[in-house]
């Protein structure tokens, strides 16, 4: 008889890092075949049409790009917290009160000077984001609230709110829908590329991506964060200021999501809708554990993600599988990833009896 | 089988390589019945490695291994407990908010289907305590025991998996000598009862004392293999280090100078908020290494956590150079000018998961010399680091290198590294050669004598005797957070600290 055995492995080297990830994609892809055949579609048409989808046109390429960039700052925002072991699952309820926040502005900021107005929504945007996650990592460093469950429960707090203002003070004068009116035209992000909707918001997100490498890799306070991450007890020893470390990594996060809040209202939405965000803050987690919580690696598992996302339209399309696909295969390659990041620390090994 | 003279374990020709690195070469180890065999050597010798491999932790590359004259694959630990072998390592696997008796039968087929049978289990153990003298309340959880009672868990969770052959890592590392008295008096009624004991260790005394047969490690391999009456300290020490190493301690005469450490009327509670420090009074000068010799869990660590920053006191004054100490504040210790050695460096003293570099700049990468704006200055952090992992004789791959793959000595060096680059006038060293081995423990303490040389003053927190005496100019003796007795380090026997340690004062 054979049996199986998980035991440790020795750690593996450096290039690991990298073909892990993408191994992990491949296999995910061949593993999507199974529902693409269950739903009667033609494998290499869907494919071909998944891809072609998402890339093969002008348009469809930056149609991508921009469904990148929200995925791109809320995998960010998960990821910078993750480092420093601040368990933010509340990018969804972070990128809520941005958009919030922008809406509020963006209807009634008229009267300033119009070069003002973005730069205004945007800080306004990242704070309001970064504070609304400060509420829980307040509540970690004084009570010892347990993050996980504050910032998810913090999610639903921030949806009523939003709720109660698009039912209320934020509605559009004489709508029953709960939405708001339209923001003015200073307060929506300009498009930068012709017979497309590629905006400023994407260079925002790729901008972003650099930050983030320089604040973990080149600065003090990357240091810092990488310390309370790894060991909170040695890093106080060591004179770190652990609650502010904690506080500023979640107003940080908090911000990049709130960023993405932003992004959706004013480049895309234009008003302040219930369903401004399909669950970006928590197709983020996964983002970021696919991407290894390094920004570069955020980067690319944002790509891949709304390749797939914005290929399944195409898909459907064209071949009648429906689009939930996208979900599937979304859920089926951080299932791959989890359990190929296992196999760099264990290995399988048959022993007979 | 049948034979007395057949080995119950038989380990031969093992080879185990970690990433290139050979931790055990071509070992063969035989292990007889009712023996206790000590596996000495130094870090990095191999000999927790070999243990492993015989617990079915680790499976080696090469070799074979006979239990009980049956070739054994053992592929985790559950096969080696089945064929009897128990290992008990320097971390105990214990759940410390459960009982004693849960401990024990946790992951054992003691019950009625999915129910436990408590009742049962409970008998059996009580039977065993009565058999081998290990006395201890099964319902007492594990969290209020002292260690050397959940080592005492431990013995009785190994026998009660019918564990005959029982491999102790390091155990009396964490033991004071009554609790290292009443472990050896254990190990010898197993071994009369016919089981076989494997004590790793690097104590040459205590290996003297305990054990039959001594088996030598050195660089992975074995170097020797002799009956314990055959042998005398000096020459294990050769064997163990492959050099002269007893330590002959040679100290400058240098009248102590101003007063750097002035504790006053000290009380701070433990992590179960009973007093741990009462009204305690010290004095550490330049030049001087104050030694505080003590049975652990008198206060120790909860006097070097209130110097350390890492435990705001109940009231007291502590002052550092004659400026008083802000309390409860890491920085501001570091601020005073003071060396802190932590004893549990692996959990407090570094960040074991980032790098060499990242370790040695961790209390000073806020200075100006380290960066500018916010932005570290990385060419004079590697050169620092570079400086310092060279001086130090760190042994790593580089400034890069994760600090957990440092052995045990090295990450001392590490921390004296760190702790001494600002040329601190305060030093407060906590079991600071606690589970070294006899080469890095010189090192560390010429080390010592080196900074009392150059003006520091030394508080030497340890339980280590000979260690006490060999470096203190000035012996202090705590017990239950008091001071109980003090003496010119040349001045007194280990009688008199020995009576001072249990509290009785003449």
């Amino acid at each position: 008889m054979i049996r199986f055995r998980i035991i440790k492995r020795e750690p593996l080297p450096g290039w690991a890092k990298i073909v892990i990830p993408i191994a992990a994609i491949v296999v995910t892809l061949i593993l999507s075949a199974i529902p693409i055949l269950l739903a009667g579609g033609h494998l290499w048409k869907s494919y071909f049409y998944l891809f072609h989808g998402a890339l093969g046109t002008r348009y469809n390429l930056l149609e991508t790009f921009v469904k990148s960039s929200p995925l791109l700052l809320t995998g960010l925002a998960v990821a910078f917290a993750f480092r420093a072991k601040f368990w933010n699952i509340g990018a969804e309820g972070q990128l809520l009160a941005g958009a919030l926040t922008a809406t509020a502005l963006g209807i009634h900021l008229g009267s300033i000077p119009t070069v003002l107005v973005l730069p205004t929504i945007i800080i306004s945007g990242f704070l309001a984001g970064g504070i609304w996650a400060s509420i829980p990592a307040l509540l970690k460093t004084k009570l010892k609230v347990d993050d996980v469950v504050s910032t998810l429960l913090l999610n639903y707090v921030m949806i009523h709110i939003m709720g109660t203002l698009l039912f209320g003070p934020l509605q559009q004068p004489g709508s029953s829908w709960p939405r708001s009116s339209a923001i003015i035209e200073a307060a929506q992000y300009p498009i930068l590329m012709v017979k497309s909707r590629f905006h400023m918001g994407i260079i925002i997100s790729l901008v972003a991506v650099f930050v983030i490498w320089f604040i973990n890799k080149k600065t003090t306070f990357g240091y810092q964060s990488r310390a309370v991450g790894v060991n909170v007890r040695a890093a106080h020893f060591g004179g770190i200021n652990t609650t502010s470390v904690i506080l500023w990594t979640a107003l940080i996060s908090g911000g990049l999501a709130g960023l993405a809040g932003v992004g959706e209202l004013c480049a895309l939405q234009y008003r302040l809708i219930m369903d401004i965000s399909p669950g970006y803050g928590y197709s983020g987690i996964v983002i970021a554990m696919l991407g290894n919580l390094h920004p570069v690696g955020v980067l690319f598992s944002s790509l891949f993600f709304s390749v797939i996302i914005v290929g399944a339209q195409t898909m459907s399309r064209m071949t009648g599988v429906p689009t939930y696909i996208a979900e599937v295969i979304q859920g089926m390659a951080l299932m791959v990833m989890l359990i190929f990041l296992l196999f760099t620390e264990y290995k399988i090994r048959a022993v007979r009896k | 089988m049948g034979n007395t003279d057949q080995p119950v374990v038989r380990m031969s020709s093992i080879t185990k390589r970690f990433l290139g690195v050979t931790a055990n070469q071509d070992i063969s180890f035989d292990l007889y019945k009712g023996e206790i065999c000590a596996l000495l050597g130094e870090n990095g010798a191999g000999k927790t490695t070999l243990m492993n491999i015989l617990f079915g932790y680790y499976t080696s590359d090469e070799g074979q291994i006979f239990i009980k004259g049956e070739k054994a694959d053992l592929s985790s630990p559950r096969d080696a407990i089945l064929r009897g072998v128990g290992m008990i390592h320097q971390h105990f696997a214990l759940v410390p908010s459960q009982t004693v008796l849960e401990n024990i039968v946790v992951g054992t087929d003691s019950g009625k289907g999915i129910f436990l049978d408590l009742k049962s289990a409970r008998q059996a153990l009580i039977e065993l305590q009565e058999r081998f003298g290990l006395q201890i309340d099964p319902e007492a959880r594990v969290w209020t025991l002292s260690v050397g009672e959940q080592q005492k868990v431990e013995i009785l969770k190994a026998l009660y998996r019918e564990v005959d052959i029982l491999i102790m890592d390091e155990p009396t590392a964490v033991l004071g000598p009554a609790e290292t008295a009443d472990l050896f008096k254990t190990l010898r009624s197993l071994a009369k009862e016919g089981r076989s004991v494997v004590f790793i260790s690097h104590k040459l005394n205590e290996v003297m004392e305990i054990s039959d047969r001594i088996v030598v490690l050195r660089g992975g391999r074995v170097v020797a293999e002799r009956k314990a009456t055959e042998l005398n300290t000096r020459e294990l020490a050769n064997l163990m280090v492959g050099r002269d190493l007893l330590e002959d301690i040679e100290k400058k005469e240098l009248p102590p100078g101003q007063p750097v450490l002035k504790i006053e009327n000290l009380n701070a509670l433990n992590d179960k908020k009973l007093p741990a420090l009462r009204n305690l009074d010290l004095v550490v000068r330049e030049n001087e290494i104050v030694g505080m010799a003590g049975i652990s869990g008198n206060g120790q660590k909860e006097l070097s956590e209130v110097l350390f920053g890492m435990r705001p006191p109940v009231d007291g004054l502590v002052e550092i150079s004659s400026r008083p100490l802000k309390f409860g504040n890491p920085a501001a210790a570091i601020r005073s000018n003071m060396g802190r050695i932590p004893e549990d460096r692996m959990d407090t003293g570094l960040l074991m998961d980032l790098s060499v570099e990242e370790n040695l700049i961790l209390e000073n990468h806020s200075s100006a010399e380290f960066h500018s704006y916010g932005l570290m200055k990385s060419k004079r952090i590697h050169q620092f680091s570079e400086d310092l992992i060279a001086r130090y004789g760190i042994k790593t791959a580089g400034r890069d290198a994760v600090t957990k793959s440092l052995s045990g000595g090295n990450l001392q060096k590490l921390m004296l590294a760190r702790e001494l680059a600002g040329k601190p006038v305060l030093i407060i060293a906590s079991q600071p050669t606690r589970g070294l081995d006899v080469g890095a423990m010189a090192y560390i303490h010429q080390r010592i004598l080196q900074e009392r040389e150059r003006g520091a003053g030394i508080l030497l927190i340890s339980e280590d005797l000979d260690e006490i005496f060999s470096l203190s100019d000035r012996i202090v003796v705590i017990f239950e957070g008091e001071i109980m007795g003090e003496a010119r380090g040349t001045a007194v026997s280990r009688e008199q600290i020995g009576l001072w340690m249990s509290g009785v004062t003449a």
